[in-house]
């Protein structure tokens, strides 16, 4: 059973931060959704093979040269905060 | 000048050949047509109203140079908010997301850019493209131009609504597990769903890759087969897009399905499906009987463990995808003193309820000690739920089903219950599942509120979905219907 610990953990995982009222919403909705999802386990899949991709699809290989990109000061335009050529970010430790 | 907004394409399209009607007449009255109920339905979260006329101009200007211009010249097309336009603003309906202006073109916006399309605006969605409703829009919910107290579907609802309600005259949604085809359904419009792969994914922000794909909501089939035709193709960067021919969708449109073979899965229409699209889809088979089609019942018998299936591999490679919204390259941010606070507040205010519900929900299904037991089991699951369409698929040219189980509902009816949301994808998301191709079409009305039918092919059929959709709308005109707005 999820647990408030539970979703505690995995909000630090995913980065978010979540008040108490939220927590107490999405402890009590994912154990709803976690629970729907058991039924799941009447099925044994022990032989069946996991499903990622439907189509026989193959790696790409290309030339290593280098193609149409954007321009570094178009990217940076874009940024919330930047310093010369870098994203500038908060304090990292 | 409403009756222009209510033409199909295709009409419009000779229209402007024939210089009956100018592109700057149709996008000013496509215009007009916002201007006078958008304010009711909401479908569009930004009009792109002066590249509009531009466009327009020019087209008219290579018309009167005596160019023969190709089938979307001059069409008024409304563009989900999911695919990037350089230079206008992206939001994926999120706050996250505000303010972001891309630097290039997603490769449909590329091609309908070639035809001469113009781009009326960006269409109102589910936040990120996760609900059935459009009442996650971070911004605004979009109404039933049929019922304005009532959901367009979602999440492709913004566009659905907008060529409802004549503010467009096509538009283009994305699908993940149903976000063309229920809204299409709700809205009264035909949508297709594309073959994974089919068209390019290059510009689409990502919700979950594995099963998102591009594709057209417009008035009727032979529209749908014209967009489609635009679209589809193998595009180098997208690595999933499939290098295989595009057929001439138009040109497979015949009104003739004698001698198909159409399978009717019986978990389709039983239980949770309302009485009144029974109705509706009982009426839909003997129409297509009538037309000399074989119609028997089948049997999917893994569909009740889709959903569950679903709604661990949709939010897992959601959760994955939404790692990039950290507000560093671009998007809003939020100061804090140190970096994984500033993650944190950015996200928190950034991301909605159901974003969050849903990257909680995938992050747990693949954090360490659960993986096995959900994304895993869920995978294994998606093997069984694709061999059942595949033996069925030996039998038939076709399946048949209704493309949601209710009519639009209420706006705040299934809102504080996610799981009943959920239950709203029931005959759309198994398609996503298994990557087949699978088009909603007009199949008649509950009351004043449209049904739609789902026609589901292999992989790559598409034309045969086209063309059992346009005998079906040939057969019954229920496209022809307008919503009193």
């Amino acid at each position: 059973m999820i647990t408030i610990k539970d979703v505690e953990h995995v909000a630090l995982l995913a980065r978010l931060e979540l008040s108490e009222d939220e927590k107490r919403v999405y402890t009590e909705q994912l154990a709803n959704i976690l629970e729907y999802a058991s039924v799941l386990n009447e099925l044994d899949t022990k032989d069946v093979p996991p499903l990622t991709h439907v189509l026989p699809l193959q790696n790409v290989f290309r030339e290593d040269k280098v193609g149409e990109h954007l321009e570094p000061e178009t990217v940076l335009a874009r940024a919330p905060e930047r310093e010369d050529r870098y994203f500038r970010v908060p304090r990292l430790v | 000048m409403d009756d222009l907004c209510y033409t199909p394409a295709h009409e419009l399209g000779r229209l402007l050949r024939e210089k009956k009607v100018s592109s700057v007449e149709l996008t000013e009255a496509v215009f007009g047509r916002i201007d006078a109920v958008d304010e009711k339905v909401r479908a569009y979260l930004f009009l792109m109203r002066e590249e509009a006329m531009v466009q327009a101009r020019a087209v008219d200007a290579a018309l009167a140079g005596g160019q023969q211009p190709p089938p979307l010249a001059g069409i008024p097309i409304g563009i989900k908010d999911n695919l990037c336009i350089n230079g206008y603003e992206t939001t994926c309906a999120s706050k996250i997301l505000k303010g972001f202006v891309p630097p290039y073109d997603a490769t449909v916006i590329g091609s309908l850019k070639q035809q001469g399309a113009v781009f009326t605006g960006k269409t109102n969605m589910d936040e990120f493209a996760m609900g059935s409703s459009t009442e996650n829009s971070g911004f605004f919910p979009t109404a039933n131009p049929w019922d304005l107290e009532r959901v367009p579907g979602g999440s492709s609802g913004g566009s659905a609504a907008a060529v409802s309600a004549g503010e467009a005259v096509m538009a283009l949604g994305s699908d993940t597990g149903g976000s063309i085809r229920q809204p299409a359904a709700f809205c009264g419009v035909v949508g297709l769903k594309p073959t994974y792969g089919r068209v390019s994914r290059y510009g689409l922000v990502a919700f979950a890759s594995s099963l998102d794909q591009i594709g057209p909501i417009t008035r009727d089939v032979r529209d749908c087969a014209v967009l489609m035709g635009v679209i589809a193709g193998h595009d180098p960067k997208d690595s999933t897009s499939v290098p295989r021919g595009v057929p001439d969708y138009a040109g497979s449109l015949v009104a003739d399905i004698k001698d198909f073979r159409i399978g009717v899965p019986r978990e389709y229409t039983g239980e949770g499906i309302a009485a009144e699209v029974r109705a509706v889809f009982d009426q839909a088979v003997q129409v297509l009987t009538g037309l000399g089609a074989t119609v028997e019942e089948t049997s999917l018998p893994h569909t009740k463990y889709a959903l569950p299936a679903y709604y661990l591999i949709a939010p897992a490679e959601a959760s994955s995808n939404l790692a990039r919204y950290d507000g560093v390259e671009y998007g809003h941010r939020e100061p804090a003193e140190d970096i994984v606070a500033s993650y944190k507040k950015t996200r928190s205010r950034g991301f909605g309820p159901e974003v969050k519900r849903r990257v909680m929900l995938g992050t747990y299904a693949l954090s360490a000690g659960y993986y096995d037991a959900y994304y895993l089991k869920a995978l294994k699951i998606r093997t069984l739920i694709k061999r059942d369409f595949d033996a069925a698929f030996e039998r038939f040219d076709l399946l048949l089903s209704p493309t949601a189980p209710t009519p639009a509902f209420k706006i705040g009816e299934k809102v504080a219950d996610p799981l009943a949301m959920y239950l709203s994808d029931i005959c759309t998301l198994a398609v996503n599942m298994a990557s087949l191709p699978a088009l909603s079409v007009p199949g008649g009305f509950a009351g004043h509120l449209p049904v739609g039918i789902q026609f589901i092919g292999p992989p790559f059929a598409e034309e045969r979905l086209l063309r059992a959709a346009y005998a079906f709308e040939q057969e019954t005109g229920w496209v022809a219907k307008r919503p009193a707005l």
